[in-house]
């Protein structure tokens, strides 16, 4: 194998993992603050098809991200007047919200179909990304330079700033945080937000970073491989990290079983797509073995605010 | 004090009603500065509610609040905090998985550094001779230590008030003492105090002024060292108080409930273990197991009620039979019925009906249940004797368990229990929460029941209550009991030493000049 | 003048049941309403998918076929919801069902007799629930949530489809069309209707669900079930293992869905092809909500729930709304009933907007 293949692999694996990425941050802000939103697909959904109809009709896919990022929010913020103003049950709640996205978005991608968009070009300068090793560091999509900054910025959020305190301390304990005087409903509206968000920008990555055209549910389970990548990093930012990698090294995986079909043919092509859901199995699996007792869920998760009065 | 300076605090007419309860009626009152305020009453007499609104987390419904002499509002927490009052919660507003700086700045709303607070948190440890370990984590600190945190919380604001609801429910009576010196030190600094408790020794030897509530309205305000603890008690329940009657020249028989080493393994990684527990329970024998909260008082309710399996089946017996791996169905059975001590989604599931509940723990004793088909009229009938038995005020058996309150739900659930007939009941904190003329009558079923000889094991916090109504006693520490005492030949500070721990641990134990108890690992 | 949420001393039974009324009421008003503003025919969408079915009496062998696997696949769902158990992989249970089944008739080609279509339904429950296992095992040994094991299993499903009627199990004499051979008249399940193709499917979900509703309503599993949900401390203080009862909870609803597929595949397609996952796994997900959890609630739902499919349907070929729409009116539904579920425990009063404290 050559380095150029090398790194044409390893750009493709940082792609793909991307959207999980993007989608996972955001979810783990929403479950450090308590909250349990299992409607990540959903949004992913409606940010896939938010972020590709305004790319294709403005021709501007910063602006296709934008609208994307909006669209997510609003689509969680319908999950966060159930569940936080009408204590809603979360489960049945973020479930509602994927079967709404994946409704909304084939309602609205159904006049796109089979039409392309032009994706990203680099925000560098292309001589930059000549050299093999250099596109390794230069070649990417804005979005994936966004998830790391993201990585980063989400960790010392959660760890160094004092609203990062506050909102572990409501998803830790609600009543507590409570009668020292913080708004629970305030903070947890503000994590759910930004979750449908990150949820929106990870789902326009199907079409502005992976496949430039519109497919009905193009996210593909994406959003619940996320949720559960949030309890793989045991809610950490940078484990997070290393944990989308893998998953992204079993997509390409897959990818590369459809396209090149000889290597790959001792097993069966439905197997190699099968490989994201088992393996995310396995990770649950393993890292539920490897931890005693010792999980660092926030203590709050999925429990409805109930205060006396 | 002259009585010309303005209160502190001065509440009138502050009135709050709750759907289908008056939690506040018309209370008046005032706290001068510097004084050592005691507010007296019941479960359920509006004490918490009242201090809740003084300290801005709900709004009264009418009356006004004053401070220093002048009208306020106090919309939030935060707006309490600015004025100067500090509050210490009964059930602590502590995060567990962080660490005590954190906690400590959540509580802050000045905007602090790390290092910056630190040093504050020490300056204030200094002056009030109170010991904590700024990085630890919460989950791994005493119950005495986590007060403090709460203590040292408040203190950083520099308090004109400072209310402490309930703060001694949680101490040994080693660090009660160590507690009341720092507490009169800051009122000598002139700091006000809203104490609130309903144990009068304490008031009596804290306070300076006591004013008692009494199903939200005020009864009187005194002083409490005028007063005798029976004249304050008899204005608190509004009636006479009522002396357990135990049968003259009590003899026990052959024992009955015997543990032998019994370990469990502790359920999470905040909880305690069980660590080689042994007792003897004879017949007739109410043994009462005395202690700080959160030393292994539910982890041995768990592992008595089957809930959680120790190793062995014979570390428990039961009139000679090895009961140790049985399940909680198979113990009740076998005649040993239990009461954990949360009501509400433990021993009762409040969306069910009391019938429903009566199903939860007495359907194979009374042979409730057939073909695998639920007897509802069985359920029906049983449920209604209990209710007649034991005066719950209830609509019937169809109603919820949560729309009752919680001393006629606790009356259910001993009610429930007691009829069954058991030859061992273990009951956790029978009368927490419970209003007095509801304590004496489940104290007077328990003494009934060891009576007809069945054996009987109270786990409580109340020394009080376990000193009025047990035969013998043990203390339990970090999960561990200690060897039991006959009631009446124990001293309390025996006792109280016991429940710091100072037996057979490696912790080193020393008092502070001026604070509590601390122990060191 | 405000309103204020207030917490009912009891729930209120005319809630319980008035909420889902509500529900379907505000889907259709604002369901009419997006309609209309994003350009489509509001109003005639409304009266297609909710009102056209049920006047038209061509259409009710299809409201009967199509609520059935509705009914039966929720039905299970919601005994586990009751328990807290969250079994959202029905989709999965329900593929693994109906291959267990082909794969019985597809054996028994050779053979004829009575005895076919029963073994056929054993092996589609078992298929059910061995896809239910999985879940059941991580949940109860290492406490693996089965919300996402459930789910990441139904994905599997659908590949283990594919490739089986892509490779072993394709028609030779299908002109190469991805599917099984057409299932033998022995293998078909019996039509109960003359002149319909209302199959034997329709009274077994029936059958199923009323005595399911007895079962929860009086015996002490039903007890042992709810008390799990509602408490689980309590359950295991009234002696009712938690474990056995997530394994329990995930059997029934992994064999009612794949007893569900085994009738879909041998009443419906009468054969296996790639198209026979059509989202029954999730839709009664909603169905079990709709229908509160209780099983004769969930035959109306999921009475209420085949209207909007074959409404649906009916709408894409008058009025040409596309087939997502139904997704959306599906989820408005659910998103209504958890709104009007806050009015079963809370009820709204209104208080004064003087600020507290200021009046003497």
């Amino acid at each position: 194998m050559t380095t150029e293949m090398l790194i044409a692999i390893i750009i493709t694996v940082i792609g793909a993992s991307t959207p999980i990425l993007i989608a996972a941050l955001g979810e783990l802000v929403v479950e450090k603050s308590g909250v349990l939103n299992l409607g990540v697909e959903g949004m992913m959904l409606i940010g896939a098809v938010t972020g590709f109809a305004v790319t294709f009709t403005t021709g501007n896919p910063w602006l296709g991200i934008a609208c994307a990022a909006f669209a997510g929010m609003a689509s969680s913020m319908i999950f966060a007047f159930l569940t936080l103003s009408l204590s809603a049950n979360q489960v049945a709640t973020g479930l509602a919200l994927t079967i709404f996205g994946t409704g909304y978005s084939s309602l609205f991608g159904q006049a796109f179909t089979g039409r392309p968009i032009t994706p990203f070009r680099s925000i560098f300068p292309p001589e930059l990304a000549t050299d093999p090793v250099l596109r390794l560091i230069f070649g990417h999509s804005p979005l994936v330079y966004f998830s790391l900054i993201m990585v980063v910025a989400v960790w010392w959020f959660l760890t160094r700033s004092r609203a990062g305190l506050i909102l572990r301390a409501v998803g830790e304990n609600d009543l507590s945080a409570h009668s020292i005087g913080y708004s629970v409903i305030g903070v947890r509206y503000a994590a759910v937000a930004f979750g449908g968000a990150m949820a929106g920008i990870a789902g326009s990555c199907f079409p502005l970073l992976l496949t430039p055209q519109w497919a009905e549910r193009m996210t593909a389970g994406r959003g619940w491989i996320a949720l559960a990548l949030v309890v793989f990093a045991a809610w950490r930012p940078f484990r997070l990290l290393a944990g989308a990698y893998l998953f992204g090294l079993v997509m390409t995986l897959e990818l590369y079983a459809k396209a090149s079909g000889g290597a790959f043919s001792f097993l069966p092509a439905e197997l190699w797509a099968s490989l994201p859901y088992l393996a995310t199995i396995l990770v649950l699996v393993l890292i539920s073995l490897r931890r005693a007792g010792h999980s660092n869920a926030p203590a709050c998760l999925g429990k409805p605010f109930m205060p006396a009065s | 004090m002259k009585a010309d300076i303005a209160p502190r605090l001065q509440l009138r007419g502050i009135t709050k009603r709750f759907p289908g309860v008056l939690a506040n009626d018309d209370v008046s009152f005032a706290v001068r500065p510097g004084e050592i305020h005691a507010l007296l009453g019941e479960n359920g007499a509006g004490k918490s509610t009242l201090v809740k609104m003084i300290y801005g987390i709900m709004q009264p419904d009418a009356g006004e609040i004053s401070w220093n002499g002048h009208p306020v509002t106090i919309p939030n927490p935060k707006a309490a905090r600015k004025l100067g009052i500090g509050m210490v919660f009964q059930h602590f507003s502590l995060f567990e998985a962080m660490s005590v700086l954190e906690n400590i700045a959540l509580g802050m709303d000045e905007r602090l550094g790390p290092r910056e607070l630190s040093r504050r948190i020490a300056e204030v440890m200094e002056t009030y001779g109170l010991k904590l370990d700024p990085q630890r984590i919460v989950s791994t600190l005493s119950v005495g230590e986590r007060q403090r945190i709460e203590i040292v919380r408040a203190l950083l604001l520099e308090p004109q008030l400072l209310i402490m609801d309930e703060p001694t429910s949680v101490l040994t009576p080693q660090e009660v003492e160590g507690l009341f010196a720092t507490l009169r030190q800051l009122a000598k600094r002139g700091c006000s105090i809203l104490y609130i408790s309903h144990k009068l020794h304490e008031i009596k030897a804290l306070c300076d002024t006591a004013t008692i509530l009494r199903g939200g309205r005020l009864v009187d305000t005194c002083d409490p060292k005028a007063e005798t603890s029976r004249s304050m008690a008899e204005k608190m329940i509004g009636g006479s108080l009522k002396d357990i009657r135990k049968g003259e020249g009590r003899s026990f028989g052959a024992p009955r409930f015997v543990l032998r080493d019994l370990s469990t393994r502790s359920e999470d990684e905040f909880g305690v273990a069980i660590d080689r527990a042994s007792l003897t329970v004879r017949a007739g024998e109410i043994f009462g197991i005395a202690g700080v909260a959160g030393n292994g008082q539910n982890a041995l309710l768990d592992a008595l009620s089957g809930e959680v399996l120790g190793e062995r089946a014979d570390a428990i017996t039961l009139d000679g039979t090895a009961i140790g791996r049985l399940s909680p169905s198979e113990r009740r059975r076998k005649g040993l019925c239990a009461v954990p001590e949360e009501r509400n989604g433990h021993a009762a599931v409040g969306d069910f009906t009391l019938a429903d509940n009566a199903v939860l723990t007495a359907r194979d004793r009374l042979g409730m249940v057939g073909a695998g088909l639920v007897d509802r009229r069985k359920a029906r009938s049983y449920t209604d004797k209990v209710i007649g038995a034991f005066s719950v005020k209830a609509l019937g058996a169809h109603s919820l368990a949560g729309s009752l309150s919680g001393g006629n739900l606790q009356k259910f659930i001993m009610g429930r229990e007691i009829l069954q007939r058991p030859s061992v009941l273990v009951v956790s904190q029978p009368t927490w929460g419970v209003d007095a003329g509801a304590a004496a009558a489940i104290h007077q079923a328990i003494v009934d029941l060891a009576a007809e000889g069945s054996a009987v094991v109270v786990i409580s916090q109340d020394l009080d209550e376990l000193l009025s109504l047990c035969d013998t006693l043990a203390v339990i520490n970090e999960g561990r009991l200690s060897s039991p005492l006959k009631v009446g030949e124990a001293s309390i500070e025996e006792i109280g030493l016991l429940m710091g721990g100072v037996h057979g641990t490696e912790a080193e134990v020393h008092i502070n000049p001026g604070g509590g108890v601390a122990v060191e690992a | 003048m405000q309103w204020k949420l207030e917490k009912r001393p009891e729930p209120s039974r005319t809630m319980v049941y008035a909420a889902p009324v509500l529900a379907v009421l505000l889907t259709a008003i604002v369901g009419a309403a997006i309609f209309t503003a994003i350009g489509y025919n509001g109003v005639g969408a409304v009266r297609e998918i909710f009102v056209t079915p049920i006047l038209n009496p061509l259409k009710w062998q299809d409201l009967g076929i199509k609520a059935a696997p509705l009914v039966l696949i929720a039905v299970g769902l919601a005994i586990g919801y009751r328990a807290n158990v969250w079994n959202i992989g029905a989709e999965g249970q329900y593929i693994l069902g109906g291959l267990a089944a082909t794969a019985v008739a597809l054996s028994t080609r050779d053979l004829a007799g009575p005895w076919i279509l029963p073994l056929m339904a054993i092996a589609g429950v078992a298929g059910g629930m061995a896809w239910a296992v999985v879940p059941a095992a991580l949940k109860t040994r290492l406490k693996v949530s089965e919300i996402l094991t459930s789910l990441m299993l139904t994905y599997v499903a659908i590949q283990l489809l594919n490739y089986l009627v892509l490779g072993p199990w394709r028609d030779p004499m299908g002109f190469g069309f991805p599917q099984t051979p057409l299932f033998t008249a022995d293998q078909v399940l019996p039509i109960v209707v003359p002149r319909t193709i209302v199959h034997l499917g329709v009274p077994i979900a029936l059958v199923v669900a009323l005595i399911a509703w007895f079962v929860m309503a009086r015996s002490l599993f039903g007890f042992q079930i709810r008390v799990v949900g509602a408490a689980p401390q309590a359950a295991r203080y009234g002696g009712f293992s938690a474990n056995k009862t997530i394994w329990l909870a995930l059997m029934v609803s992994g064999g009612l869905a794949g007893l569900a597929g085994m009738l879909e595949v041998a009443g419906t397609f009468q054969r296996m092809v790639p198209g026979f996952p059509t989202n029954y796994g999730f839709t009664a997900i909603i169905v079990a909500f709709l229908g509160r959890l209780n099983p004769l609630g969930i035959i109306f739902a999921g009475f209420a729930m085949s209207v909007a499919v074959v409404g649906g349907e009916v709408a894409q070929t008058t009025i040409g709304l596309p087939n997502a729409a139904v997704g959306i009116f599906q989820s408005m539904m659910l998103f209504f009933l958890l709104a009007s579920d806050v009015l079963v425990r809370y009820r709204f009063r209104r208080v004064g907007a003087q600020p507290a404290g200021s009046a003497a």
